[in-house]
């Protein structure tokens, strides 16, 4: 059962160039789903047109996006936000935007199980302390009374993934949940992540551009490049011989601990050269 | 883990308790003018013509800051003169307020076509200049109270449209506005429970300053006799007046001068004040 399945998604910038081209992809219940690809390669976009809030500057022109086995493009516009309210949510990349600062930490987890879920505060305000004492936050009933300058960013972090399990969502979208924290608070939020995931049993859609996480967290995973899925495989399967010369350049310059100045190569050019040429052939082809 | 800066309440600063209370006695003389005022401040008298404040020679008991050329009570006009100040103050430091911020919110969270269309005319309006455009609509308008409120509203809305619509255009770009719209919230609704509590502050600064800068340009329309008719005293009508005499009768120049100096710089400086606390990240 697949509770995102993405079907030849089409993004473009309005009058310009495309952004995501036929992009398919399937996170199954229960499974991590890695989505890898270099920066500007559109991962944050798949993340937030399923989620609904992409750029204004762009737009979606053919493919579909089925959630929990709905098609939310056929959905009218305020039955499709609490559609995906209610079943989807977002970890984001940058903790420190991501709460609104002048609110209290309390309400803005609460909110979604008031507002789209129909619960009486009382019991939002319940749920949520239990929910932070599981992401290991102390003095979880100070937190809540807290704005969200007053915490550092792994605190912010935890709240948010907090939040983000709050409504019991079936899918999750963690956009480098990481990225802007530090490398020993990293460790401890990806465990978190992965702990939760299997703990509630949600399917998780993992963005990153670091394969070695995705090596540990994920089942399986897209490699995304300018806009295209390149490879779509099982982990292990991907690991053990990757197809495409892209995710072959791509595990090649990621480094091993074993041997971390050898293996730190930049893609050449070359693999480049060549993906966008298939890619050029692909679209050639799909428009023919 | 948790800043010290929570903890730590900032006392409210000297400068929020001169400005404050400065506007605060300004207001209990405007509403209690007639009460406290100690002559009518339209009643001449021209035996008590230029008469020196208290502490000169020559002066006559009950004329606390002197009398102008026509007799009348300095301090009673300056007390009076605060009705009008203030009421400009308020009502048009609100309507410009309330006009440009709504403006600019909008442009700035909604962009495209919205953004288009109120930018454009912004700029288009900023091309005028503003005490020309003023004293030309008071002209087509006639003098008269409501008549500057409108023409402080016309020319000062757009001050509030640029800065809120950048504010609101820097603030809906961050992650918390694309998660409550995950959280199930409309536009409409982000847009008023999300944008605008955080560009609160900057449109109190921007509404305390606005005050200010309506008490000036009600005195400078009453230097340039185009306030409200001239039975009411004002403190630019009064500027005006001691002008004139300034030689023979400083007082009737210096003192409107000096209030009306106070007030404008503690609308200013009261905004800041404000803006500070309540800004959550600098609190
Ligand atoms: N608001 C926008 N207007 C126009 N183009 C945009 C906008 N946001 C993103 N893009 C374009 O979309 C493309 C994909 O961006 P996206 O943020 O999805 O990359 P990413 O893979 O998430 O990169 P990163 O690893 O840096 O987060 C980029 O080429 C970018 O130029
Ligand atoms: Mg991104």
């Amino acid at each position: 059962m697949s509770y995102l399945q993405i079907k030849n998604l089409d993004v473009r910038l309005k009058g310009g160039g495309p952004i995501l081209r036929r992009v398919s992809l399937d996170v199954t219940a229960g499974q991590v789903h890695g989505l890898v690809g270099e920066s500007g390669a559109g991962k944050s976009m798949i993340g937030k047109a399923v989620l609904g809030t992409l750029p204004r500057a762009l737009e979606i022109t053919g493919g579909a996006i089925m959630l929990d086995g709905t098609d939310i493009g056929t959905l009218p516009p305020a039955e499709r936000r609490k559609r995906i309210g209610a079943t989807a949510a977002l970890i984001p990349q940058d903790p420190l935007t991501a709460l609104n600062p002048s609110k209290r930490i309390g309400p803005q987890i609460t909110r979604r199980l008031v507002d789209i879920l129909g619960w009486r505060r009382a019991d939002a305000q319940a749920r949520a302390l239990e929910l932070l004492d599981e992401v290991h936050i102390p003095d979880p009933t100070r937190v809540m009374r807290s704005y969200p300058h007053e915490l550092s960013g792994g605190m912010r972090q935890r709240i948010l993934i907090a939040s983000a399990f709050a409504a019991e969502p079936k899918l999750i979208i963690a956009d480098e949940p990481t990225t802007a924290l530090d490398v020993t608070v990293q460790k401890q939020i990806l465990r978190l992540i992965a702990e939760m995931q299997k703990r509630h049993g949600t399917a998780l859609l993992f963005v990153t551009h670091d394969l070695g996480v995705v090596s540990k967290v994920c089942d399986s995973l897209s490699v995304l490049y300018a806009g295209k899925v390149v490879e779509d495989a099982r982990m292990q399967r991907f690991f053990m011989s990757p197809i495409h010369a892209y995710s072959r350049a791509l595990l090649a310059a990621t480094p091993t601990y074993t041997d971390p100045k050898g293996s730190l190569m930049p893609v050449p050019d070359t693999v480049i050269d060549a993906v966008e040429l298939e890619i050029a052939q692909h679209d050639v082809r799909a428009q023919a | 883990m948790r800043d010290a800066r929570a903890e730590v309440r900032r006392p409210i600063g000297l400068r929020l308790w001169l400005s404050g209370g400065w506007l605060s006695l300004l207001a209990l003389a405007a509403i209690f003018a007639p009460l406290i005022a100690p002559h009518d401040p339209l009643a001449q008298d021209l035996f008590l013509g230029r008469l020196p404040p208290f502490w000169e020679d020559g002066t006559e008991p009950g004329y606390v800051l002197g009398t102008d050329s026509l007799g009348r009570d300095v301090l009673s006009r300056i007390l009076y003169g605060a009705r009008l100040a203030l009421i400009v103050a308020l009502v048009a430091g609100t309507l410009t307020c309330l006009i440009g911020a709504t403006l600019g919110l909008v442009a700035g969270y909604y962009r495209g076509w919205c953004d288009r269309i109120i930018s454009r005319f912004v700029d288009i309006w900023m091309a005028f200049p503003p005490v020309l455009f003023a004293i030309l609509l008071i002209a087509v308008l006639g003098p008269g109270l409501i008549s500057i409120i409108i023409a402080i509203v016309v020319i000062d809305w757009t001050r509030f449209a640029r800065v809120i619509r950048a504010e609101a255009m820097s603030q809906g770009a961050m992650d918390y506005v694309a998660s409550a719209q995950v959280a199930g919230r409309t536009q409409f609704g982000t847009m008023l429970t999300e944008i605008l509590p955080n560009v609160l502050p900057t449109i109190v600064a921007l509404l305390t300053l606005e005050m200010g800068i309506a008490v000036i340009v009600e005195a400078i329309l009453s230097f340039v006799n185009l306030s409200i008719s001239t039975d009411s005293p004002t403190w630019g009508g009064m500027i005006a007046e001691g002008r004139t005499s300034v030689h023979q009768a400083w007082w009737v120049l210096v003192f409107p001068l000096i209030t009306l100096f106070l007030t404008v710089l503690s609308f200013s400086q009261l905004g800041e004040g404000l803006k500070d606390r309540f800004d959550p990240v600098l609190r």
